[in-house]
């Protein structure tokens, strides 16, 4: 059973949009106040990076019941520009805006799945699930 | 405008506003119903109707002066600009409707007539639809001035102490203000160490970490020491999991704590007073 909400981020508000999605869907799953901001601070990184590397797209909030088990699946996707070395993004500590390169590594462990996928000139599509424990 | 469709309009006035609102009625969700009471319902239709009937008696000045109020006034009932623009249509209809019913007009030329009713109550739609836009852009340029008004004030709470409470969303804009207040008010108020508390900000993301890590580090440059104040234990968490090295800041749960340290640190305490009442 899946039911999905998407957020199309736009511009900076789109991502507190985002967020407040998550923060509320993971309160309806009954997740813990430290993993509720565990998922929206993901949703923040993974809204912000469609913000401000592709500018437009889409952040999607999927509600998972596999084997009895209940999570919560953020999906971003974007047509932007793409990432042209996905081990590099995943390293800690390297960004190409002058951030703090903290973003898609910080977002891998704060959710318990993660998967990646990204071509130069395509977009990329990032999928994060956290269960419910 | 046809002479004998005004005449008809005029002439069948209550039968048509019944009508009307049972359309409107119709198709109206569940939340409409319960918000718009049947009195506000019926009088506003009442209303709205006297208008169109003004609008065909030419005093110009006095219909879009009672225009320009009747759209504010429906902007501020709440109703959805759709529900509002569908009724309107469906107000054309009907009469439309009625006048090939009533025989007024004949089948060959109601396309014609169809036109020329939409071509009087084109003017209507526009004015609420304008009415509209500009309220909620007055609504969204009053909001960011009152969002600016709290953003990032800087408190002198001591001599030498001063305190930055962050409360909700940090956006760029923000985070630039943040930097701004924090550096220009170290030196005015001549603070030895700054406080920024965090209590307030829902989310701690690496950009809002980033932007407060630059903040402390612009402070330093200007001869103060800062400290980060009110980290929830939950953000706590978020903060080690993201991989944010916040060592340089001395950083403290409460802002009550960081007050004490901050006095300490400027070789001071607090003292309670004994035995005087």
């Amino acid at each position: 059973m899946e039911i999905q909400s998407c957020v199309t981020i736009l511009n900076e508000w789109d991502i507190v949009a985002a967020r407040q999605l998550g923060r509320n869907v993971a309160k309806e799953l009954g997740f813990g106040t430290v993993d509720q901001a565990r998922i929206t601070t993901a949703i923040s990184e993974l809204a912000r990076n469609i913000y401000l590397y592709a500018g437009q797209g889409q952040l999607c909030i999927d509600r998972l019941n596999e084997q009895g088990k209940t999570g919560l699946r953020i999906i971003a996707i974007d047509e932007g520009p793409g990432i042209p070395d996905i081990r590099k993004v995943m390293e800690d500590g390297f960004s190409t805006s002058g951030g703090l390169g903290a973003g898609l590594p910080g977002v891998r462990r704060l959710m318990d799945d993660f998967n990646i996928d990204s071509n130069p000139g395509e977009g990329t599509d990032i999928r994060a699930t956290k269960w419910l424990r | 405008m046809h002479n004998e469709v005004i005449a008809h309009i005029k002439s069948r006035k209550s039968e048509l506003i019944e009508k009307w609102i049972d359309r409107v009625k119709e198709d109206a969700d569940e939340r409409m119903v319960n918000v718009v009471s049947e009195q506000v319902f019926q009088g506003t239709s009442y209303e709205f109707f006297d208008l169109i009937l003004l609008s065909l008696s030419e005093k110009d000045h006095e219909y879009k002066n009672k225009l320009q109020m009747f759209s504010e006034k429906v902007v501020r009932l709440g109703w959805p600009i759709t529900f509002v623009v569908s009724g309107l249509r469906k107000f054309i209809h009907l009469v439309h409707d009625d006048l090939i019913e009533q025989g007024v007009v004949s089948k060959e030329r109601e396309g014609e007539y169809l036109e020329s009713l939409d071509e009087w109550l084109a003017p209507l739609s526009n004015e609420i639809i304008h009415t509209y836009a500009s309220t909620w852009e007055k609504t969204v340029s009053l909001q960011k001035i009152a969002l600016q008004e709290l953003s990032a004030p800087l408190i002198p709470v001591v001599e030498h102490i001063s305190i930055m409470p962050l409360v909700g969303t940090i956006d760029t804009e923000r985070a630039r203000l943040i930097m701004e207040n924090l550096l220009d008010g170290v030196v005015s108020h001549r603070a030895e160490v700054v406080l920024i508390d965090i209590t307030g900000v829902p989310v701690v993301d690496t950009m809002v970490a980033h932007h407060v890590i630059q903040a402390a580090e612009a402070v330093h440059l200007v001869g103060a020491r800062c400290m980060l104040v009110g980290i929830r234990p939950e953000i706590a968490q978020t903060i080690v999991n993201l991989g944010i090295d916040l060592n340089k800041f001395i950083t403290t749960s409460t802002l009550r704590k960081g007050m004490e340290k901050a006095l300490e640190m400027t070789n001071r305490k607090i003292v309670e007073l004994e035995g005087v009442n």
